[in-house]
């Protein structure tokens, strides 16, 4: 579990983030929605320790992340798997090369082991035989996909994904989300994902936070999505009138 | 400016700590140090031979033309050649050299991956990348740079020979006479303090440059630019105090 309290962040002049109090939940999809803009990636980046927020605290579980040494945070992120908004695959590494590269440097495992590994990776993301392909010769979707293999090689108890499905067709999205989920239900790891795709948050979302001006302005389930009251939810959801005459026909029943 | 380089020298001195550090995991260290050093010494071989040659060949010819007209034996000209390149040519154009080259390299190398967030997902796994970029650098330019120069070195004074000998300047015997003549071992150790000294500056301005980089395709250009002309400067400063502490 991560548990954040009254978390805020600045640039300059400009707030951010204005005290945010959320949980996140272990072996449940914890997604974070809001608009472009709202500070979904900054509150991503403070949660894993790539920026330092301008107060607050991050709790791993009944760690305080935010005031760990240099030495420590590299030790709880040993356990922390993450997928960038860009996958950041090594572009002059092949696919195996790069799901290896965490094990390579940390794990005491034989090649034949490593090699094995991959492969199970490789598969649970159905990219068998993509080994000795590089990067730059897959399609985004796979990218993203070879990203969440290399995320998940030391299985981690900490998955973080920014957009995993930004730029990618509905159905490629849904095999993505699902993928997720399912490695998130069957590791039981707490996963905290980005997203402004109603698909997705309809499809897998336990636990969701709406960001808005800087405050966490709504929290709830997928199912609560649909009967909230808060404005700005639905005003977000429900952005286009496609989606509200949905609703209200769904509603209706 | 002033409060610019200051805030500049504060975060690198804050973050040599962390390049020093004791690496996770040896065998990958070992590796990348290996692939640095091919590409920083094998890499640059060709480059340094070439420009050794012709500074080697254009020294002794100036010397050459300088000294007609004065009473000075004329196999003095290879003994010149030979302490110039020795204290000053090999070690510090084939550095400002190999700035250009090799500094510009490492910073464009870094701060690609820094930008494209490569170096960001190495943190997650919880790498030291302080550690793991610079590191394997450091210790490649640490054993080729000196190495470089020692070629270069040799190279100038072959190049001098061919560029004075067969015009008919002097005779061989004559020049190697000179080559000969007082030989100081002490030149050699300030060849190799020079080559060690530059070699460190600019790999560590080089890996600064890159691992600080800010985002975008001008702001790279401009690091690795930096990178060559900040290195520069510095070696040239740095030899200036050698000279004046090691003579
Ligand atoms: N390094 C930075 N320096 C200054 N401002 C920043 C920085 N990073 C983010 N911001 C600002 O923080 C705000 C939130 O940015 P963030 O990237 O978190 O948005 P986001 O919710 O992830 O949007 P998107 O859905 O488009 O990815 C933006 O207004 C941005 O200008
Ligand atoms: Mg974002």
């Amino acid at each position: 579990m991560i548990r954040i309290e009254n978390i805020k962040k600045s640039f300059g002049e400009k707030e951010v983030l204005k005290g945010l109090n959320l949980e996140f939940h272990k072996g449940k999809n914890n997604l974070i929605i809001g608009r472009s803009g709202a500070g979904k990636t900054v509150l991503l980046k403070i949660l894993v320790g790539l920026l330092q927020p301008t107060s607050g605290t991050v709790w791993y579980d009944d760690v305080d992340f935010t005031k760990l040494g240099k030495r420590d945070l590299r030790e709880v992120r040993m356990k922390v798997g993450m997928l960038f908004q860009g996958s950041a695959l090594f572009d002059s590494m092949t696919v195996a090369e790069n799901i290896r590269f965490p094990m390579d440097m940390f794990s005491t495992k034989t090649k034949k082991e490593k090699d094995m590994r991959v492969d199970l990776c490789l598969e649970r993301v159905e990219l068998e035989g993509a080994n000795d392909k590089y990067p730059g010769e897959l399609s985004g979707g796979m990218q993203k996909r070879v990203g969440i293999a290399r995320s998940i090689v030391l299985e981690p108890k900490y998955l973080f994904c920014d957009e995993p499905n930004s730029g990618l067709d509905p159905k490629t999205s849904l095999v993505i989300d699902q993928l997720i989920s399912s490695i998130t239900v069957e590791n039981n790891i707490t996963t905290v994902i980005n997203t402004h795709d109603m698909n997705s948050v309809m499809e897998i979302g336990d636990n969701i936070a709406l960001l808005s001006d800087g405050h966490a302005v709504w929290q709830g389930n997928k199912a609560e999505v649909l009967t909230t009251e808060n404005q700005t939810l639905q005003d977000f959801i429900f952005a286009s009138p496609f989606l509200l005459k949905l609703r209200d026909s769904f509603v209706k029943d | 400016m002033l409060k610019r380089s200051l805030f500049h020298f504060g975060r690198f001195i804050q973050w040599v700590p962390q390049i020093l550090s004791r690496p996770e995991n040896f065998r990958m260290y070992w590796r990348e140090t290996m692939r640095q050093m091919e590409q920083i010494g094998l890499g640059s071989f060709l480059i340094v031979f070439l420009i050794s040659i012709f500074i080697g060949a254009v020294t002794a010819v100036q010397f050459a033309y300088q000294l007609t007209g004065f009473t000075i034996p004329r196999y003095y000209v290879g003994y010149i050649v030979r302490d110039m390149t020795l204290i000053e040519m090999a070690p510090t154009i084939t550095c400002l050299v190999l700035a250009g080259k090799v500094g510009s390299n490492i910073a464009a190398e870094i701060g690609g991956m820094q930008q494209k967030e490569h170096v960001a997902a190495m943190e997650i796994m919880g790498v030291n990348t302080s550690s793991f970029l610079v590191l394997p650098r450091l210790i490649a330019c640490i054993v080729m740079v000196p190495i470089l120069v020692c070629i270069a070195s040799i190279v100038s004074m072959i190049g001098a020979y061919l560029g004075s000998v067969p015009t008919g300047m002097f005779t061989s015997d004559e020049f190697i006479r000179g080559l000969r003549a007082f030989f100081d071992s002490y030149h050699v150790v300030m060849m190799l303090v020079k080559a060690l000294v530059f070699g460190i500056v600019l790999c560590l301005v080089s890996c600064y440059q890159g691992y600080y980089v800010k985002n975008g395709s001008v702001e790279l250009g401009k690091s690795s630019t930096q990178a060559v002309v900040i290195s520069n400067i510095l070696i040239l400063l740095s030899d200036y105090l050698i000279a004046v502490l090691l003579t």
